[in-house]
């Protein structure tokens, strides 16, 4: 699943929908063929062309700035935001959607970056771990990991992060029930569930 | 995953157009050539061509077909929810919480929070089974065009106890389950665009039948909505997943009932099983023992053990007959 760096020809006519709205080439409605060629719908699409599906150059928003990429249909979001935006700390754990690692907001709803499709994001918002502190100043949640050393090896951590961020986005006052709901996706290996629920309502309070 | 192309319907009869393979189809050795299958969230769709057990040359999108995910309520003609409908959105609906409880804590329990976001009820439904042998690559089972199920020899625990010929895969949705109880019915729309109302029960095909299908879907139908009949008075519904954590896991067993109740008496019920057989089923045999009786721990415990005596389980699942018995009791109490 690795992408090609390999420079694309540009699309041409691209202004339909998302793409209007300045992010995302995932324009309902087009089709992605041939080394990147993208073609509107309904008049230009053939029954028996041919597919050969190459990388294509798609726009994204992704923490607040919109960013260019290039990708194939195949690349899942998650290797987009690691290989090509080179933000790193979305971290890959199965790949098959069982432990939440890759999780990453998508309009503020916490998603699998690892079974989610770059070129499906369209003109949606994408928030990573990167995206969490404002101006320079670490989200609360991350504030409280840290002082409840609330992380090992640090794998499930970002993960862990968005999902706790999220809930305190919804429910300022949780109960540690509803934390423990709420990471109930999130595996991680070395064992810091407690420390991740003391952290996450310790945040809530502070906020 | 292998290339394939991208192509992001606007319509239902633009995706109906591309697509022209069921994804079960790419998974046989005779796969067609440039399949074009749906896509909704890609949970199972990605899952299996991360695999490399489907490598179709097309992906058809149907995410931003309007109209697909929406839910609507009319306590005289029932429950339509749209395909494209998210297990979280039927999860947060007050209206399905308050109406049909038992799918709302289907919903709830399956997956895990973020899987909830992105999956989609028609996915859900038409999801492969998660079958270990199934799922892998290196094996070629039964379903997979050989003579061969491993599970009859190998690690059979998570595996059918019932209603199963050679094959004993399980069903792997857990909405199904509640969908049966409530006798729901499955919108499809074929290729010439005519609307068909299936009954659930008729939806899903057994390995008897067809071993390289789980559901009736031909290439490029699309499931549109799954309705559900308008509460009756005094019926009243309720769903346990057992699995072996408490956070996320699959289901080891799970029951769904859905009581129409006199006072405490049972007038008519239907009990449905998931995780047990190929398909979602209807105990037929538990419905039989509660009907016309007054609900209780003995009552309630019988029916559990009625439901089991046509089980057969394999070396490593005999553990599920008291699991079924035991959540077939707590899910026919918890109605009254
Ligand atoms: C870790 C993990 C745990 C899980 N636990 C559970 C659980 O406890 N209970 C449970 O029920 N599930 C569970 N699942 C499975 C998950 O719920 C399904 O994979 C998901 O619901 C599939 O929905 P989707 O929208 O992603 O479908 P997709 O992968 O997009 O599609 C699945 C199939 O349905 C077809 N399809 C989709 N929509 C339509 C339509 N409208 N018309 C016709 N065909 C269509 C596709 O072509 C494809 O064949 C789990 C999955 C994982 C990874
Ligand atoms: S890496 Fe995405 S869920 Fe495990
Ligand atoms: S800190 Fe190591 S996996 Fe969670």
């Amino acid at each position: 699943m690795k992408n090609k760096k390999s420079k694309t020809e540009k699309t041409g006519n691209i202004s339909r929908r998302g793409f209007l709205k300045g992010a995302g080439i995932a324009a309902a409605g087009t089709v992605i063929v041939g080394s990147g060629i993208l073609i509107s719908k309904p008049h230009s699409h053939e029954k028996d062309e041919k597919f050969v599906p190459g990388t294509i150059s798609i726009n994204m928003k992704v923490n607040g700035k919109i960013r260019e990429m290039n990708i194939e249909p195949r690349t899942t979001l998650a290797d987009a935001l690691r290989s090509e935006l080179h933000l790193t700390g979305t971290k890959v754990g199965c790949n098959r959607g069982a432990c939440s690692a890759c999780t990453v907001w998508i309009d503020g709803i916490p998603t699998l970056s690892c079974m989610t499709l770059a070129v499906e994001v369209g003109d949606r918002e994408v928030t990573t771990i990167e995206g969490l502190a404002k101006d320079d100043r670490l989200h609360p949640v991350q504030e409280a990991f840290i002082e409840h050393d609330a992380t090992q090896c640090g794998f499930c951590t970002p993960g862990m992060i968005m999902t706790a961020a999220h809930l305190l986005a919804r429910n300022p006052s949780p109960t540690e029930d509803d934390v423990k709901k709420a990471t109930s996706g999130n595996f991680c290996r070395c064992g810091t569930h407690p420390k991740v629920f003391a952290a996450t309502l310790d945040a809530a309070h502070k906020a | 995953m292998n290339k394939f192309s991208w192509y992001d319907a606007a319509s239902i009869e633009e995706a109906q157009k591309e697509v022209n393979a069921t994804v079960s189809q790419t998974i046989q050795p005779d796969s067609p050539e440039n399949a074009a299958v749906f896509k909704a969230s890609g949970i199972d769709l990605l899952d299996l061509m991360k695999e490399g057990l489907s490598g179709p040359a097309k992906v058809v999108g149907i995410r931003n077909i309007p109209g697909l995910d929406e839910i609507s309520f009319d306590p005289e003609k029932g429950l339509r929810v749209g395909a494209m409908v998210t297990l979280s959105q039927i999860s947060g609906d007050d209206r399905i919480k308050a109406n049909y409880l038992a799918l709302h804590q289907a919903a709830s329990r399956a997956a895990t929070p973020q899987i909830r976001n992105m999956a989609t009820l028609g996915g859900n439904l038409a999801q492969r089974t998660h079958c270990w042998y199934f799922r892998s690559k290196e094996l070629v089972c039964f379903r997979k065009g050989s003579s061969t199920c491993f599970a009859h020899v190998g690690e059979n625990e998570n595996h059918a106890i019932m209603s199963y010929g050679y094959c004993v895969s399980i069903h792997s949705s857990s909405l199904a389950t509640a969908l049966m109880a409530f006798d729901s019915i499955v919108e499809i729309k074929d290729k010439d665009g005519k609307i068909r109302l299936v009954p659930i029960k008729n939806f899903f095909v057994l390995p008897t039948v067809d071993r390289t299908r789980e559901n009736i879907l031909e290439p490029g139908e699309l499931m549109t909505a799954v309705i559900l009949p308008a509460p009756k008075r005094n019926t009243v519904s309720y769903y346990i997943k057992m699995g072996s954590r408490k956070s996320q896991d699959w289901p080891m067993a799970e029951v769904a009932v859905v009581a129409e109740l006199s006072g405490n008496v049972c007038k008519s019920v239907n009990v449905a099983l998931g995780a047990a057989a190929p398909v979602p089923l209807i105990s037929k045999l538990a419905n039989d023992s509660i009907t016309g009786k007054t609900i209780t721990e003995a009552t309630a415990a019988e029916a559990g053990r009625a439901a089991m005596q046509i089980a057969l389980p394999l070396s490593e699942n005999g553990y599920k007959i008291p699991v079924f018995q035991t959540i077939i009791k707590r899910a026919l109490l918890a109605v009254v």
